[in-house]
């Protein structure tokens, strides 16, 4: 088979930020009629090569050709006006305008100097009718989830006729369906021509919707390769640039049997705890020295227990027992008090400061503890920053550093350390492992391990059940905003028990 | 080169502009002499002058790192004013020493509950700060106005008109007042976690909320601050004229005040917080004033003389001019329309003046 020319060409590209470089001497490639993988582990230059493309960063040295012509775009929308679309992570449309408006926005047909309406509806209806979607191009984009909104997002980037689409993460906030949704779309579009550049931290979904993967490490090009050469084990080492030996010991299961005793009481239990149309009473008990996994769906009503479990939201049904003790918990605060942490699934939103150093944000959580009044010495404050630096190696190991610039693994880790710091006996974790390489989710998973086997009482949350299965020693499996079944994880446990119990509700 | 750099700079950099043109203009400008043991001078009435103005904005830094605004503070001014005013005015013996700290007394209690009915509406009512404010902004000018009976309430009353206009260890009372609430303020932020939760709050709510920090006391307890400082201000203001005016002690010093922190470069969308730029924000405004009254140019234009300069500060200040800036001493090709982009339009400058 021959090759056709490719309709990006991108030849010893180099970046440089001050202190870091970037990206060195990196070739890429995207031929058209290609789903092409771009892969590394955060902070290994995939967003940095993807900018450099659209535009976003100069490059200091290297060529792009687009079609084979040499290109420098000053800025996303000349790249777009050439061809290269974009949608990023976080869907970036307007929630308050209808489907139509969203995918016509700049593009809108005119008519005596207003908008053609109708017009409009009918084209924005022909391009969700070629991706071969059936929304109600009138409807308020708000009315859908996200999984829609995503596909309503790569269909405003087809407006201009993308020749490539770069599609970095679409997948990390959808559950099984709505990827295979999105396969079919993004399927669609490969077989009309379209190079579409596809990142992603889910191994099987890459395997299952790329052609071609690029792989890089720290900034360097690991190399390229057709997905069907490269055994799936042989990807992971080259990623993380580790032997096979050391990967299989990260992914050694940690003994997972019920610890607790027959009538202990539990560090943190939940009587019939619920909230209209947020989750139905819920008993969940958690014992010290156990982690409990939380498996179910986007939406199933996981998310949401865990927000009533830490005050952050408020239950209208039922209660909570701290240690043997009824315990109202009105707030965020309260619940600290008692001792119970929990970590959001909104890094950015719920979790970080962005605009302050990586040392303020692990502080932030045992300062409050404290009141503003007594703040805690600068030497105690620089011991605690080094120690969790260095027990979860959080890179850059500047505590000086803004938050907002690390990457997403990194950025976990300092959440992660903020809650570890203030020694809680509850620890709640919303998918912290959701978004960030494998390298950093062995480690904290191993971390998970070892803190319960130190005593403490860990809620994890995952949409990967393997990794529920893997860290649990009890599973809730959540369905339809309900608490389905209550599982000790023992061995006669399978993945296939709870995708059946999430599936329909009773065992398989 | 890492000078020009600095957050600081061009807010500096004009005043040591307003200072340079006023000593071309009147050589003895930058004079100060001494006499009966006070110090007198253009740069001593600056930094009196500037004091009210120093405080409300030092409260207003706070507020707005929270992502919020108090636009109460012109009227909190007028009350903390009419209350001490008339207290004292219809007290038996004006003069008394007693008699004045017990109308000062009453006045700072005053201007707390106001600040705290602030607080109140926007962190436990949810009311956006901008409409919570300006419910005491509109509504104090008639409290005030109340309390004086509709008139310019005007006393003899030695002991006040110290806090306006008298000198202590050859300095302004008012300097000496503003300057080291300042510093408390400096403090208590930066040795204190105060002004991290501050920025941690107005950068990121929610994050913040579920980090445990107690948001709510703390959006409550700068608002409570910022009318505080009004308050004290009010009194330096009607100490200065030794009269009450309701409707115009503190006319629009809120705006006066909103420009400070921005010349200082905090940002209006909240976050980190320079109380140091505030102070020099502060201090170039009333240089402004004082620039103008020298230069002899008409009143009516004054708005617009001061407009310019606010831009030009603004503009300079700003991330992209600053980006292209560095740019071009990098010895780069910058975007040839970059270097128009700066100077101030016409049309803006008009917009502010309106």
């Amino acid at each position: 088979m021959t090759s056709p020319q490719p309709v990006v060409q991108m030849t010893g590209i180099s970046i440089e930020f001050p202190g870091v470089k970037a990206l060195q001497g990196v070739d890429f490639r995207l031929l058209p009629g290609e789903v092409h993988a771009l892969i590394g582990e955060n902070g290994a230059g995939k967003s940095t090569l993807i900018k450099a493309l659209t535009g976003v960063y100069g490059i200091d040295s290297g060529t792009i050709l687009v079609g084979g012509e040499e290109r420098v775009f000053a800025g996303p929308a000349r790249a777009q006006q050439a061809g290269i679309s974009t949608v990023y992570q976080e869907v970036n449309l307007c929630e308050n305008l209808s489907v139509g408006e969203n995918i016509m926005l700049g593009h809108e047909p005119r008519r005596f100097g207003g908008i053609d309406w109708r017009t409009l509806r009918h084209r924005a209806a022909t391009y969700l009718d070629r991706l071969g979607l059936d929304i109600d191009p009138a409807s308020s984009l708000s009315a859908h989830s996200l999984a829609v909104q995503q596909l309503v997002a790569i269909c405003r980037a087809m407006v201009v006729d993308a020749r490539v689409l770069i599609l970095d993460e679409p997948t990390s906030s959808l559950d099984a369906d709505e990827v295979a949704r999105l396969f079919r779309v993004i399927r669609g579009l490969r077989d009309d021509g379209v190079a579409i550049l596809f990142v992603s931290h889910f191994i099987d979904q890459i395997y299952e919707i790329s052609d071609r993967m690029t792989i890089l490490r720290n900034g360097v090009l690991v190399g390229e390769y057709l997905t069907r050469d490269l055994p799936r084990l042989e990807l992971v080492s080259k990623m993380i640039g580790k032997s096979l030996a050391v990967l299989e010991q990260l992914e050694e299961a940690p003994k997972r049997s019920a610890v607790h005793d027959e009538g202990a009481t539990p560090a943190l239990q939940a009587v019939g705890l619920g909230r209209r149309g947020s989750v139905q009473p819920i008993d969940l008990d958690l014992y010290a020295g156990e982690v409990v996994g939380l498996a179910g769906l986007l939406g199933s009503g996981r998310t949401e227990i865990a927000r009533l479990l830490y005050g952050a939201d408020r239950p209208d049904a039922g209660q909570t027992v701290v240690a043997g003790t009824p315990t109202r918990l009105r707030n965020p605060r309260t619940a600290m008090d008692h001792g119970i942490a929990f970590s959001s699934e909104h890094r950015k939103a719920e979790g970080l400061v962005g605009d302050l150093t990586v040392r303020e944000n692990i502080m932030l959580g045992l300062q409050a503890e404290r009141g503003w009044a007594r703040r805690i010495p600068r030497r105690r404050a620089d011991e605690v920053v080094e120690r969790y630096i260095e027990l979860l190696g959080i890179r850059p190991a500047d505590p000086e550093a803004l938050v907002r610039n690390l990457s997403g693994g990194n950025q976990q880790k300092v959440l992660l350390a903020r809650w570890l710091a203030t020694a809680p006996k509850v620890l709640i974790l919303d998918e912290p492992t959701r978004g960030i390489d494998v390298g950093a989710k062995a480690e904290i998973q191993r971390l998970i391990a070892e803190l319960a086997k130190d005593g403490m009482a860990v809620v994890f949350i995952s949409a990967e059940l393997e990794e529920v299965l893997r860290l649990s020693h009890r599973i809730a499996v959540m369905r339809d905003r309900a608490k389905v079944a209550d599982l000790v994880n023992g061995d006669d446990v399978g993945l296939d028990d709870v995708v059946g119990l999430i599936a329909s509700g009773r065992a398989s | 080169m890492g000078i020009v750099r600095h957050r600081l700079f061009w807010p500096v950099a004009a005043l040591a502009l307003l200072i340079v043109v006023n000593t071309i203009n009147t050589p003895t400008f930058l004079r100060i002499r001494v006499r009966d043991g006070h110090l007198y001078g253009a740069l001593i009435d600056i930094l009196r002058n500037s004091s009210p103005l120093l405080l409300v904005a030092v409260g207003m830094t706070l507020v707005i790192a929270t992502r919020g605004i108090d636009l109460s503070v012109g009227a909190v001014v007028a009350i903390a004013g009419a209350v001490a005013l008339t207290y004292i005015g219809s007290a038996p013996d004006p003069s008394s020493v007693g008699t004045v700290i017990t109308g000062i007394g009453i006045a700072l209690v005053l201007s707390l509950v106001l600040g705290t009915w602030n607080g109140f509406l926007v962190s436990v009512i949810g009311i956006q700060p901008i409409i919570a404010t300006l419910v005491l902004m509109t509504a104090g000018r008639g409290i005030a106005m109340l309390i004086t009976g509709g008139m310019i309430t005007t006393i003899t009353s030695p002991p006040y008109k110290v806090i306006g206009s008298g000198y202590w260890a050859a300095l302004p009372v008012s300097v000496i007042v503003a300057g080291t609430i300042f510093l408390v303020v400096a403090l208590l932020t930066r040795r204190t976690a105060l002004g991290m939760l501050i920025e941690s709050v107005g950068i990121n709510p929610e994050a913040s909320r579920l980090a445990g920090v107690r948001s709510r006391s703390i959006i409550w307890t700068v608002y409570a601050m910022s009318a505080l400082f009004a308050g004290i201000a009010g009194l330096m203001i009607s100490s200065g004229v030794m009269a009450a005016d309701a409707n115009n002690a503190g006319m629009l010093i809120e705006l006066d005040a909103i420009l400070a922190v921005v010349i200082g470069g905090t940002s209006l969308a909240g976050g980190k917080f320079s109380l140091a730029g505030t102070m020099v924000g502060a201090i170039v405004l009333e240089t402004l004033d004082l620039t103008v009254t020298i230069l002899g140019i008409p009143p009516a234009v004054t708005p617009l003389f001061k407009a310019i300069v606010v831009i030009a500060v603004v503009v300079m200040q700003s991330p992209i001019v600053r980006n292209r800036l560095a740019a071009r001493r990098r010895g780069e090709p910058g975007d040839p329309r970059g270097v128009h982009g700066v100077q101030p339009a016409e049309p803006s400058s008009a917009e502010v003046t309106v």
